[in-house]
């Protein structure tokens, strides 16, 4: 699957299927300072993802 | 993951360990406003008459905050305070500009722009540079003074911002880290306009972490600025962030409890406390075993050896 990840931008691949929450182990992100949208839809951390997907890795934590 | 709330057990679209609860898409919209009008009574931050002012920025806490309240049905008018830093500060203009043009102005909203470098000759960064002082000083102080003038010269009656629990609990861990007694003070989400030429201040989004809001951003289709502003790179807010998400991870509601336990606490002042001498003294007995203080006749060191001896024995 396509995973976009921010700062900085950019692109990878990673193989599916796979549960979102075991992707962002494997990037070392956590949960809670992150959304991962399949898409345009919102999934939650059991949701698995397909080789076939589009995914956005959104950080959501700013400078306050 | 289904919803926690529908009875039709529709498909999860966040969960919130949190609150042991995971939601759909109108159930999460439902809760994320019930949060805010919550923090609204609780804190007495607005009334319905009231003509606010959102500071909004172009990212996702400040326009979710706007569209919040005009679906909550409040008068709120926004500004934006361009800073001029450059792609960033054009691209979250365009922002603000669109969620004006296309959302706020059907519920009769309008924004009102201020740029700083109309008024200051130079955009924030210079402006840093020939003050010698940090950008992000400079800029909350620029921002703060500009809405807090154009709340009292419009005459609004309450200025609002969209600090989350998030902001507030980093913000505390900060202030607590140095004994900024000072501060604390300033934490609560509601300050009054207390003396003349200062406008209230609100904080409504103080219930909502974060990630809800972002998640608010994204199931509503908020077009905000996703890029983190260039100048807060390296910043010990972001850092203070980091560490409480790593803390929310591993004990769900870790935030809410640091923050909210701080405002029950400002809330409802405790009685000086006794000193540890007194209470010792008016608690403490020698154990009738081996003579050392304890608050039972036997200590716990005595009945644990002699339930250890027993079980040898038997």
């Amino acid at each position: 699957m396509l995973v976009q990840l921010s700062h900085p931008n950019r692109q990878i691949e990673v193989k599916g299927p796979k549960r979102t929450k075991d992707l962002l182990r494997e990037l070392n992100l956590v949960m809670e300072a992150h959304l991962v949208i399949r898409g345009d839809e919102l999934v939650t951390e059991d949701e698995w993802l397909a080789d076939a997907d589009q995914i956005e890795i959104r950080p959501v934590i700013s400078g306050g | 993951m289904n919803c926690t709330k529908c009875p039709t057990s529709t498909r999860a679209v966040i969960g919130l360990p949190r609150h042991n609860a995971a939601f759909c898409k109108n159930c999460f919209i439902t809760f994320v406003h019930e949060q805010v009008a919550r923090a609204i009574k609780s804190f007495k931050m607005l009334s319905p008459e009231d003509r606010i002012l959102v500071a909004v920025s172009g990212g996702k806490d400040s326009l979710a905050l706007w569209h919040i309240l005009l679906k909550l049905g409040y008068r709120a008018d926004a500004l934006y305070v361009n800073l001029g830093i450059g792609s960033y500060s054009e691209e979250s203009h365009r922002k603000v500009r669109h969620y004006a043009d296309n959302e706020a102005a059907a519920h009769g909203a309008k924004l009102i722009v201020h740029v700083v470098e109309q008024e200051a000759g130079a955009g924030i960064r210079e402006l840093a540079t020939i003050l010698h002082r940090p950008t992000c000083s400079t800029c909350g102080t620029i921002k703060r003074y500009q809405f807090n003038r154009a709340a009292i010269e419009q005459e609004y009656d309450v200025m609002a911002t969209g600090h989350n629990l998030d902001d507030e609990a980093a913000r505390l861990l900060g202030n607590v880290l140095h004994w900024q007694n000072d501060y604390l003070d300033k934490q609560s989400p509601t300050l009054p306009a207390s003396v003349e030429g200062f406008a209230k201040k609100v904080k409504p989004l103080c219930r909502l972490s974060e990630r809800e809001i972002a998640a608010y951003a994204v199931v509503n289709r908020l077009d905000y600025i996703v890029e983190e502003c260039p100048m807060a790179k390296g910043s010990k807010m972001i850092l203070y962030k980091e560490v409480l998400n790593r803390l929310e991870t591993e004990s769900p509601g870790t935030k809410q409890r640091f923050y909210w336990g701080f405002l029950d606490k400002q809330a409802k002042p405790e009685a000086p406390a006794e000193s540890m001498a007194d209470k010792d003294q008016r608690t403490l007995l020698p154990c009738d075993s081996c003579g050392q203080p304890t608050t039972a006749g036997t200590c716990t060191y005595c009945k644990m050896m002699a339930k250890a001896k027993s079980a040898t024995l038997r």
